[in-house]
């Protein structure tokens, strides 16, 4: 019987796992997708918002505890847990000589991404290489690593885990049997559920319009992560946590694949033109801030919107400005042309974009800063960058809502324990973003999630093998971290 | 897929026509695809010169792509860490893309163009060469002496061809291989260079580029680590044999030079004593020269399959037992150059060596020429202001 039993295969349960490994534990780790597909949503990955007093490494300058916490404050609207939330901030002022111990290697921020160069570190190669290093390291320290095995129900006995159950599957044309795994202590760590169509599907709802807005979703992750899991613990009476339609949500390329299009699938031209819908209206401020502090509030704007589509729109003016799409954008000579090819409202569209052309007084533009530029007497207003597109060619890009991760998940403590009516389970615990939402009620800012992951990830494979009888120097200096 | 015929220009070396937008084929269209997904990523700008190069870049144009092929190392590394990599739909594989272009550079670039066509089939083309340079010294030296097995001849090696008649048909080849090379190279430059880019080539940027060639420093891995062979590990060996093979050839390059200063200038004539110094010079290099291609084939077969291009393999292997002959019938020939087998040896010797010349030109070994000279321009480039101002992400 092992010690502790892992399920999961991204960044969490490796750390969980490596942690637990370190302490003396037997390790057996079950990731349920095949090998090729490893990782999660980790693989997507780029980067880790870190806390530091001073400059380190590749991070400038400082990012204190407070300022780290203020901006987590901010963008969850105060729907986050103060206690766990400064437990993560801390533990990312310390973790990355860990990581790099197991192989991680990290570099500066990479061009069109200086704005993070203070608050995140990048790792060399992105989450990947991340995954692959964690997967290295935990097979050399001995962890049993098993893929194509989703386990999906619990046998749990008064708050303890007792097994866990693969079902019969198909792997690769064969047909593997049933299993039942038992194990001195379990880290859940698989994943939220926004691969689950049905899922999302009854959480979103039907609206006003009759439609139902998840059905436009684009999943920018795993294919994997179907809440299985997540499900099976709700109903066996595990205290949740969390808003099931809350999730890290984007605006992306409506060409974007169903599943996995990651990072290269992002539009980020919207602050520079005009964003409309299906109508051909505004909707929204496009230079309320920059980008990279508003992507994260645009696919629930899109969610909204008819048809749950968007389209940026931008003219010759801002070619060069942005980071270039993964997909060339629909071109138009006049602004009618463009309508035609996206099948937008020619003339409704023309007025939109028209009106906004009016309103437009133009300072200094500067998209590096918040600029002078901006609308006058136009609702919704845009508030900085607001330059006339008046330059063709024009290009349109079609937005869709795309999904990292939501953030429905068990309710947990500083321990990472998973919780029965309030009680901690003394051999289960729980990482990633199977517990992201304790921290992020809402909102998101880039790299948190591996923060989250990370920390709570080590937490649950210290505890872990602790509650099997493996207590070591690591969770001592885990204590030691919290000082820092 | 199979490789098209690359698109070669107009015959023309005037640069205006290079300026014309050409159709790519459909090795260079396949690497416009994947890097307008990478130039969307970026993920991998830490690990080698290929990825900054490209951030420079909106559009990949069949300069651009020529260029940043030849930038490329075949590292693996962007391979192993890519969310697009196969199975998923994108199925970027940024080290096979390039390798094909890079093949199609090298025929594209050959002078004569004509013989650009030996690439196509390199392992042939090597062991054809192999059998006329082994035929032709076999051949000469019954001619000169009426048996391969003349006896004992005090390692004197002008006893059986006389040191002009080496020289001249040694130093005739190897003159057409390095002019052939420098022809297709330039010719390589011009196209993937401006006119203004050509015309602020700094000491810096020499300086810079010449220490990544000599180090290799794209096989580091970005971290130092090294660069990916058979799975997402890590590795130093590809680096290090690759030094010992490179510097080996430089050390009996340079045995054969100071050799030829010894018997013009001062009129000393082989053979040289064991410890002299283009003896010595021979030995350490032949012995790097063994080492080097016995540890690159041994790593390339144990290459991740995914790597570069399947296609490529006997031309990369053919190349790699080339050099290896080189180096061990160099050797063979020293350690028994006082027997009765030193005649036979040293046809085969001359025979393998002139094998390597004919083909310097269309082998592999043209490499090193455009990875040089795509280093050069990246060290140029970056020194230049970036027009593009991505501001955020």
């Amino acid at each position: 019987m092992f010690d502790v039993l892992v399920i999961g295969g991204g960044n969490a349960a490796l750390c969980a796992a490596l942690m637990a490994r370190e302490a003396g534990a037997s390790v057996l780790l079950l990731e349920a997708s095949p090998r090729e597909w490893r990782g999660g949503n980790s693989q997507h990955t780029r980067n880790l918002r870190c806390m530091h007093d001073v400059p380190q490494d590749v991070l400038v300058e400082a990012y204190p505890e407070e300022e780290y916490w203020q901006d987590l404050l901010k963008v969850t609207s105060g729907i986050t847990n103060e206690k766990l939330a400064r437990l993560t901030i801390r533990a990312s002022s310390s973790c990355r000589d860990w990581m790099r111990r197991h192989g991680v290697h990290f570099q500066p921020p990479l061009s069109g991404a200086l704005h993070v160069a203070r608050t995140n570190a990048f790792f060399m190669g992105g989450g990947k290489a991340l995954i692959n290093a964690y997967y290295r390291s935990a097979q050399k320290l001995g962890v049993q690593i098993r893929y194509d095995s989703p386990v999906d129900t619990l046998e749990l006995a008064d708050g303890r885990f007792v097994a866990a159950q693969i079902p019969e599957r198909v792997v690769n044309g064969v047909c593997l049997p049933a299993e039942r795994i038992e194990a001195r202590t379990c880290v859940l760590a698989a994943g939220g559920f926004e691969s689950n169509r049905e899922w999302l599907r009854e959480a979103w709802g039907q609206n006003e319009r009759g439609e139902w807005p998840s059905d436009n979703f684009l999943i920018r992750g795993t294919r994997f992560n179907m809440g299985v899991l997540l499900q099976h613990m709700i109903a066996a009476g595990a205290d949740s946590i969390g808003d099931p339609t809350q999730a890290h949500m984007v605006a992306i390329d409506a060409r974007a694949p169903l599943y996995d299009g990651g990072i290269c699938t992002r539009i980020d031209c919207v602050s520079l033109g005009v964003v409309v819908n299906r109508e051909g209206q505004r909707f929204y401020d496009e230079g309320e801030d920059f980008w990279p502090k508003r992507y994260a509030i645009w696919g629930r704007l899109v969610a909204q919107q008819p048809g749950q589509v968007g389209f940026s729109i931008i003219d010759q003016k801002a070619i060069g400005n942005f980071m270039p799409p993964v997909f060339p954008g629909t071109t138009g000579n006049s602004l009618g042309e463009l309508a035609r090819k996206l099948d937008i409202p020619e003339a409704v569209f023309i007025k939109t974009v028209e009106d906004y052309n009016q309103a437009c007084r133009v300072g200094r533009f500067d998209h590096t800063q918040l600029d002078d530029c901006h609308t006058e007497g136009l609702s919704p207003a845009k508030t900085h960058w607001a330059r006339p597109i008046d330059t063709p060619p024009f290009y349109g890009y079609a937005l869709k809502p795309g999904v990292t991760f939501t953030y429905l998940g068990l309710k947990t403590d500083e321990t990472a324990a998973v919780h029965f009516a309030g009680k901690p389970s003394p051999n289960l615990f729980v990482a990633g973003e199977m517990m992201a939402g304790n921290v992020l009620g809402k909102g998101y800012t880039a790299g948190v999630g591996m923060s989250i992951g990370t920390a709570f990830g080590r937490i649950a494979g210290t505890q872990a093998a602790a509650a099997a009888g493996y207590s070591s120097q690591v969770t001592r200096e885990g204590q030691e971290h919290a000082v820092v | 897929m199979q490789l098209s015929d690359p698109h070669i220009p107009e015959k023309s070396d005037c640069a205006e026509s290079y300026n014309l937008i050409s159709v790519l084929n459909l090795d260079e269209a396949e690497v416009e695809r994947q890097m307008n997904i990478c130039n969307a990523c970026r993920y991998c700008e830490g690990f080698c010169a290929v990825f900054p190069a490209m951030t420079k870049r909106l559009e990949f144009k069949k300069a651009d792509i020529h260029y940043l092929a030849n930038l490329c190392h075949n590292c693996g590394a962007c391979l192993h860490a890519c969310q697009y990599a196969a199975p998923h739909e994108f199925a970027v594989n940024v080290p096979q893309a390039m390798a094909k272009v890079r093949l199609d550079t090298y025929t594209e670039y050959a002078w004569p163009a004509r013989f650009g066509a030996l690439y196509k089939h390199n392992g042939l083309t090597l062991a054809l060469a192999s059998a006329a340079g082994l035929a032709l010294f076999l051949v000469l030296t019954l001619l000169a002496r009426g048996t391969l097995f003349p006896g004992r001849l005090a390692g004197d090696f002008y006893a059986i061809f006389p040191h002009n008649t080496l020289a001249l048909m040694f130093g005739g080849v190897f003159g057409f291989a390095v002019l052939a090379l420098l022809v297709g190279v330039t010719r390589f430059w011009r196209r993937i260079s401006p006119a203004e880019t050509q015309a602020i080539v700094s000491g810096a940027a020499v300086a810079e580029a010449s220490g990544a060639v000599l180090k290799l420093k794209y096989l580091d891995g970005g971290h130092g680590l090294g660069c990916n062979n058979a799975n997402d590990r890590f590795t130093l060996w590809r680096r290090r044999f690759h030094h010992l093979t490179f510097y080996g050839f430089m050390l009996c390059f340079a045995a054969t030079s100071v050799a030829t200063l010894y018997h013009y200038l001062l009129g000393w004539e082989a053979p040289y004593p064991v410890l002299s110094l283009p003896v010595m010079l021979g030995i350490v290099g032949g012995i790097g020269l063994v080492i080097g291609p016995v540890g690159l084939l041994a790593l390339n077969y144990r290459r991740d399959p995914a790597h570069g291009d399947a296609a490529q393999r006997p031309m990369d292997r053919g190349f790699i037992v080339l050099l290896l002959l080189v180096s061990l019938t160099g050797l063979a020939l020293l350690a028994w150059r006082d027997t009765g087998a030193m005649a036979l040896l040293l046809a085969i010797h001359l025979g393998v060596v002139m094998a390597f010349f004919l083909t310097m030109p269309y082998s592999k070994f043209a490499h090193g020429f455009f990875r040089s000279a795509a280093l050069l321009k990246y060290s140029i480039e970056k020194r230049q202001p970036n027009n593009l101002k991505l501001g955020s992400d």
